[in-house]
């Protein structure tokens, strides 16, 4: 049993579907290393302070329960220090998908959403696409945000991750959990300037198609300006972010090669060797 | 170098543009030695193609040399190629699987959220033709550059002149699976709407599939003229009831396969023609489907629908009810080129299938816009463009196909 100590002051998580923020409220975690999945119940008065809008992005903000949510939070109470997942696998039918009774019986047993990316297959056996993950260097290859990966010992990684106006932000993360061939996730470590999660699963998908790979990627950025902006630029499509980045990593693991539509227009502003959007 | 850009409905132009360049190991870079101007390239011209951008180099039927390859490319520089308008990586599952253009990876991720939103998945990508489909330049060009070269364009031996070999890129494969996919048996009456050049290479594909008859329907006498040239029946639809006609000519049966080659701009002053055409024009349809109506209607109980005509979103009014009662098979969709390049390129070395009879226009590069005009306003005139970069000199005459005797 575990309670957060401080209510967040805003929380962007970055997930396929949906963007959270949950504007100041206490958190009340409710865990078990044993296996079985997080629990977190949100006090009332977060619910009655928003109108029914407001009560929208609280109710994602519960997607904040489990999944990655859980070992994020979890780790911030200083539990599951041996970072064990306790959240929906990636043979779950995602808790953005559920409806009606299956996503009350979902929200009954997880006090809220599942945060749970979106899935694709890719054409390569689970080991080979763990392995290049594992690297987290290649990164920048596929994710539009992220513009260099340094790895500080096996663990332990300095990202550079854009932030607009040419700024950038650096994060450090830890890799919590590291199962070959199935699981990896990682957290930001505290002196990094934006609070990150993020795991990725690879799930054989049936015989001869490859594996599915499961994506979940989450930002907390902190109060002040620039944490702002960097929220803002990652909110601004959260999903279709992810989902790109997911897909580029797809070609690059099939094909070799990332596509780009790089080529000439009649357009004076863009160059023959740049992705025109 | 010089190219053919799109800046608004009915205003293509010709104009310098950067060149292209190799970005990623497995490109090629083009010469164009001779491109055509598409029907399908006409949705386009009409505004018809959503995510079009003013300034994009369109263009997707073409061939070249080789001048440039990337590291990974299995291309050799001086090599003639003919490329398929598709772009498919060859390593998804679907290229494993010969669905080439449902192609997973050659639509950048940036340009397949709109596909993916509009059709539920992303589409594969192909050349010269919109943001839908990737965002790839074309090749009514002077250079293009060809992602994936290892996969799709394929190389053409010295004695075959580019006419020949030119519509492989596209209509040939086209017409060829617009066929295949009518599942045609022996004995077979097949029904074609429209004889452009997909319709065209459709009749001849039919035959060579052992049609035992074929029955085309357009309104352009040249083009009834070249489809009778193929071996077909013609029927003009504005001359004669199309439908009573086919059930009369097969006995009461209906034709065995239908083949829908008009696609989304469909002509015609049938009533709900017209009404999809002022549906279309105040953005409240996105098709005029009145060739494929026509065609499920006419189509024999247990018969075959092929549709290799271009429809981009929502049909209205699509006869379902008469396609489940009749129990219609629907066989659709864009091109599996690369299935087909190297058997029609047989067929062509062995002079079995012709390809350069409905070629009626050869232009130099620089008088492209002016030949989407005519292609757009005469269709009976011009049956086929082909675009020449090195042509130095525009040509007054247009050479017409020789027609043969009715």
């Amino acid at each position: 049993m575990a309670r957060t100590p401080e209510p967040p002051v805003e929380t962007v998580a970055v997930e396929y579907e949906e963007i959270l923020i949950i504007p100041g409220e206490a958190t009340e975690i409710e865990g078990s290393d044993t296996g079985s999945r997080a629990k977190r119940r949100r006090p009332s008065s977060g619910v009655e302070r928003g109108g029914s809008s407001n009560r929208a992005l609280i109710g994602l903000g519960l997607a904040a329960a489990t999944a990655g949510a859980a070992f994020f939070f979890a780790r911030k109470a200083g539990e599951n220090q041996n970072g064990h997942y306790t959240g929906p696998r990636i043979s779950d039918a995602p808790d953005h998908v559920l409806r009606g009774k299956a996503k009350e019986q979902s929200a009954n047993n997880q006090d809220g959403r599942a945060l749970v990316g979106r899935t694709v297959t890719i054409g390569k056996p689970r080991q080979e696409l763990y392995a290049v993950w594992r690297e987290f260097t290649r990164f920048p290859e596929f994710m539009d945000n992220v513009r260099q990966i340094e790895k500080l010992d096996d663990t332990r990684s300095r990202w550079t991750i854009e932030a607009p106006m040419g700024a950038t932000v650096q994060v450090v993360t830890r890799i919590v959990e590291d199962v070959p061939g199935e699981t990896i996730a990682w957290v930001s470590e505290p002196e990094s300037q934006i609070e990150t999660d993020g795991r990725v699963e690879f799930a054989d998908a049936p015989p001869g198609r490859g594996t599915y790979v499961r994506l979940l990627l989450r930002y907390k950025p902190p109060a002040g300006a620039l944490g702002r902006a960097v929220a803002k630029v990652m909110q601004r499509e959260p999903n279709v972010q992810a989902r790109r980045d997911l897909r580029r990593f797809k070609q690059l693991m099939e094909t070799g090669e990332i596509p780009v539509n790089a080529s000439p227009s009649g357009r004076k502003s863009e160059s023959p060797t740049e992705a025109r959007i | 170098m010089r190219a053919l850009t799109w800046h608004g409905r009915h205003d293509v132009r010709v104009e310098t543009v950067p060149d292209p360049e190799i970005v990623n190991p497995r490109d090629c870079i083009l010469k164009i030695t001779s491109t055509a101007i598409c029907g399908s390239d006409l949705h386009l011209y009409d505004g018809y193609i959503p995510t079009l951008r003013a300034g994009d180099v369109l263009g997707h039927e073409f061939m070249g040399e080789v001048v440039e390859v990337g590291s990974k490319s299995t291309l050799k520089k001086g090599q003639r190629v003919v490329v398929p308008f598709t772009i498919s990586c060859g390593d998804c599952f679907f290229c494993k699987k010969q669905q080439f253009s449902a192609c997973d990876n050659s639509n950048p991720a940036e340009t397949s959220d709109a596909s993916e939103t509009l059709m539920g998945h992303a589409m594969g990508a192909a050349f010269g033709y919109a943001h839908l489909t990737g965002g790839y330049a074309g090749g009514q060009a002077e250079y293009v550059r060809v992602p994936f070269s290892d996969v799709g364009p394929i190389v053409i031996p010295d004695q075959l002149e580019d006419e020949k070999v030119l519509f492989l890129s596209d209509i040939l494969p086209t017409g060829w699976m617009a066929a295949e996919n009518a599942d045609i048996e022996p004995g077979d009456t097949v029904a074609v709407w429209g004889c452009g050049p997909v319709g065209l290479f459709a009749i001849q594909s039919a035959f060579i599939m052992g049609a035992h008859r074929v029955i085309a329907i357009d309104h352009y006498p040249r083009r009834l003229q070249l489809a009778k040239q193929m071996g077909a029946d013609v029927l003009d639809y504005r001359e004669v009831e199309v439908l009573e006609a086919l059930k009369e000519m097969t006995g009461g049966i209906g034709p065995d396969a239908v083949i829908d080659c008009v696609g989304m701009e469909s002509h015609g002053m049938a009533i709900d023609n017209i009404v999809d055409t002022v549906k279309a024009h105040t953005f409240l349809a996105t098709e005029r489907p009145h060739a494929l109506r026509q065609a499920i209607i006419a189509c024999r109980k247990g018969g075959r629908v092929s549709i290799p005509g271009v429809y981009g979103g929502f049909a209205d009014k699509f006869p379902l009810g008469q396609v489940m009662e009749k129990g219609l098979t629907i066989k659709t969709g864009q091109t599996h080129m690369q299935r087909y390049l190297k058997p029609l390129l047989e067929l062509i070395r062995e002079d079995k299938v012709d390809t350069t009879f409905l070629i009626s226009h050869r232009e130099p590069l620089e008088k492209a816009a002016e030949m989407y005009r005519h292609w757009h306003d005469e269709q009976d005139t011009y049956t086929k463009i082909v675009l020449k970069p090195e042509m130095a000199k525009p040509r007054t005459e247009a050479r017409q196909p020789e027609l043969a005797t009715a």
